[in-house]
């Protein structure tokens, strides 16, 4: 039997369930590994130190009181919730979020509260007001975010699953740079009640795993309706895992990018192609997609728009959202924001400001409209769309010094369908023995249509090496 | 076209967010914005003119909740008040604004 921290989230509920292992001991191991490389790798900023007795108390329900590391933007009852962000530290939440009430009712149990980029603004969780997270997968790099924590935590084994949030590729991106599984649902499919707001139009809970089996039973519990958010949709929710065994056989893939200038014969486009014919061979019709500058049939938007059109939506959207820190009802004054946050509350004024928000605001909500159609036009041929979700390997740290634009151009790849509101998913797809650093492969597809990210997926991760869980099976 | 940001213009803008910046930054922002909208003025070369301004993309309409309590929802006093750096008497503390006069 492997150390029971190792386990995948479905491993472990199989194994608790057949009563082979008990919680207890899945508790000693996740607890043993936080105290061993918690204060190197800074992945937790509060461990709930109830979550053990806790988990005796839900062993019936369907999660049988697993622990979760879950993202710091989550309002969690009785246990701090700071957003990376100095202006809440202290801050304890008198509700917890829709998502942290769903996942409880079934069973789940917060082990800890992860890093991440102050209010989710960043790629990296450098911008953290409590220090950036290090790769576990390699020490001397970032493991990506604004999720970076969460990915680090499953990549460390210092929990069964994670839960994070994604704006533009804040689920996606970290996933791929400590080589984990990262699930963005459509937007709308989980509620964002009692979250840190941070791009209202585009904010996306979702899981963070070791397997994409583990992501679809997590989103199992955390999709759905909810009438305390109001862009949440009444859509059905299937069940995620019975689209696990449907293989790629006529699925028709579109590959993305793939002659983007920056993206040519890198590892990452090579990998991408690499997986194409694997799908291939699996029975799939695989094709590449077409760049173009404007609008199309056929072809593919260029992702360089979507830097610009991000840019200003999310900035106009955060000036909005984190004007209600007053310092009065609950944490501190405005002088305690971080210099990332200050810049984009500032530009995001700007943009939305009489004179400006016409050539800015606007322009830029209209290119996301041509996205938008774009993808349309997509989907009426192509069942998933590929891509790398990053453009190379994880970064090392500082990579985000000197650099306003970081994070914008480091999603880059996941910004337009973010912008769309689509479903994705991140999946290891090659890994360098050297550095021991992965590239991942981002699936996408039309609004909704999970079960065609998770069934692609599924396919990957079985048929290839490159998640390093699988290896236990 | 570009937008002339200069550091004038982002002490004004820093007024209007609430953001209290100190002169240096107005220099380090004006110059990070100049970099920043070098990227977003690429977009007024794309052509929209057909495009409409997007409300939604995965296509809700309005929704309202309805006009009723919903006690679950309700804080008390305590919770409400449990964060606040300054109350008085079940009051959060707000600084004046206004003067004496």
């Amino acid at each position: 039997m492997p150390k029971l921290n190792t386990l995948t989230l479905a491993q472990t509920l199989k194994l608790l369930e057949k009563k082979e292992i008990s919680l207890k001991d899945v508790y000693a191991d996740v607890l043993a590994a936080c105290t061993t490389s918690n204060a190197a790798l800074n992945i937790y900023l509060a461990i709930n130190p109830q979550a053990e007795k806790e988990a005796h108390l839900l062993e019936s329900q369907p999660l049988r009181g697993v622990p979760l590391a879950i993202k710091d933007n989550y309002l969690t009852v009785g246990i701090p919730t700071t957003a990376s962000a100095k202006v809440l530290d202290g801050f304890m939440p008198p509700y917890d979020s829709t998502v942290i009430k769903k996942v409880k009712a079934c069973g789940g149990v917060i082990l800890g509260k992860t890093n991440m980029d102050a209010w989710a603004h960043g790629s990296s969780t450098e911008t953290s007001d409590f220090g950036s997270t290090k790769n576990p997968r390699n020490p001397e790099y970032l493991p990506g975010g604004s999720s970076g924590g969460s990915a680090a935590a499953v990549a460390a084994d210092m929990c069964i699953a994670a839960l994070g949030t994604e704006t533009a590729g804040s689920i996606r991106q970290p996933s791929a740079w400590c080589g984990t599984v990262g699930l963005k649902p459509t937007y709308g499919r989980v509620s964002r009640a009692g979250i840190v707001a941070m791009g209202s139009s585009l904010d996306s809970p979702g899981p963070i795993t070791k397997s994409v089996e583990d992501a679809a039973l997590l989103l199992n519990y955390m999709a759905g309706h909810d009438p305390y958010d109001g862009t949440s949709s009444s859509q059905s929710v299937p069940d995620f895992t019975s689209f696990l065994r449907s293989g790629v056989k006529g699925v028709h893939i579109g590959i993305l990018y793939a002659d983007h200038p920056h993206l040519k014969n890198t590892p990452a486009s090579n990998a991408v192609l690499e997986a194409a014919k694997l799908f291939t061979t699996l029975g799939a019709e695989v094709e590449l997609v077409p760049s173009s500058g404007s609008l199309e049939p056929g072809k593919a938007l260029i992702s360089d728009h979507a830097v610009g059109v991000y840019t200003v939506i999310q900035r106009s959207e955060v000036s909005s959202n984190l004007a209600r820190y007053d310092g009065i009802r609950y944490g501190h004054s405005r002088s305690y924001f971080g210099e990332e946050a200050k810049r984009r509350i500032v530009l995001g004024t700007f943009t939305l400001s009489k004179g400006y928000s016409e050539k800015y605001y606007v322009k830029a909500d209209q290119v996301r409209n041509l996205y938008i159609q774009n993808y349309a036009d997509l989907f009426q041929k192509f069942d998933v769309l590929i891509s790398p979700t990053s453009s190379g390997y994880a970064q090392k740290h500082g990579a985000t010094k000197h650099n306003p634009m970081f994070g914008e151009l480091e999603d880059q790849l996941a910004e337009p369908s973010s912008l769309s509101g689509l479903p994705g998913i991140n999946v290891p797809c090659f890994h360098d023995s050297k550095t021991n650093l992965y590239l991942g492969l981002n699936i996408v597809a039309a609004h909704w249509r999970e079960d065609l990210v998770i069934r692609t997926a599924q396919a990957f991760e079985e048929n290839t090496s490159w998640n390093s869980w699988m290896k236990n099976i | 076209m570009t937008t002339a940001m200069s550091p004038a213009l982002v002490h004004h803008i820093s007024l209007l967010a609430h953001i209290p910046i100190i002169k240096k930054e107005e220099r380090s922002l004006a110059d990070d914005f100049v970099t920043t909208l070098k990227v977003v003025e690429k977009l007024m070369k794309i052509d929209t003119s057909s495009v409409k301004h997007n409300a939604h993309m995965s296509g809700l309409s309005n929704v309202f909740r309805d006009d009723q309590i919903d006690e679950n929802r309700m804080f008390t006093q305590d919770q409400a008040l449990m964060n606040a750096h300054k109350t008085h008497s079940g009051y959060f503390v707000v600084d004046q604004i206004l003067d004496q006069e």
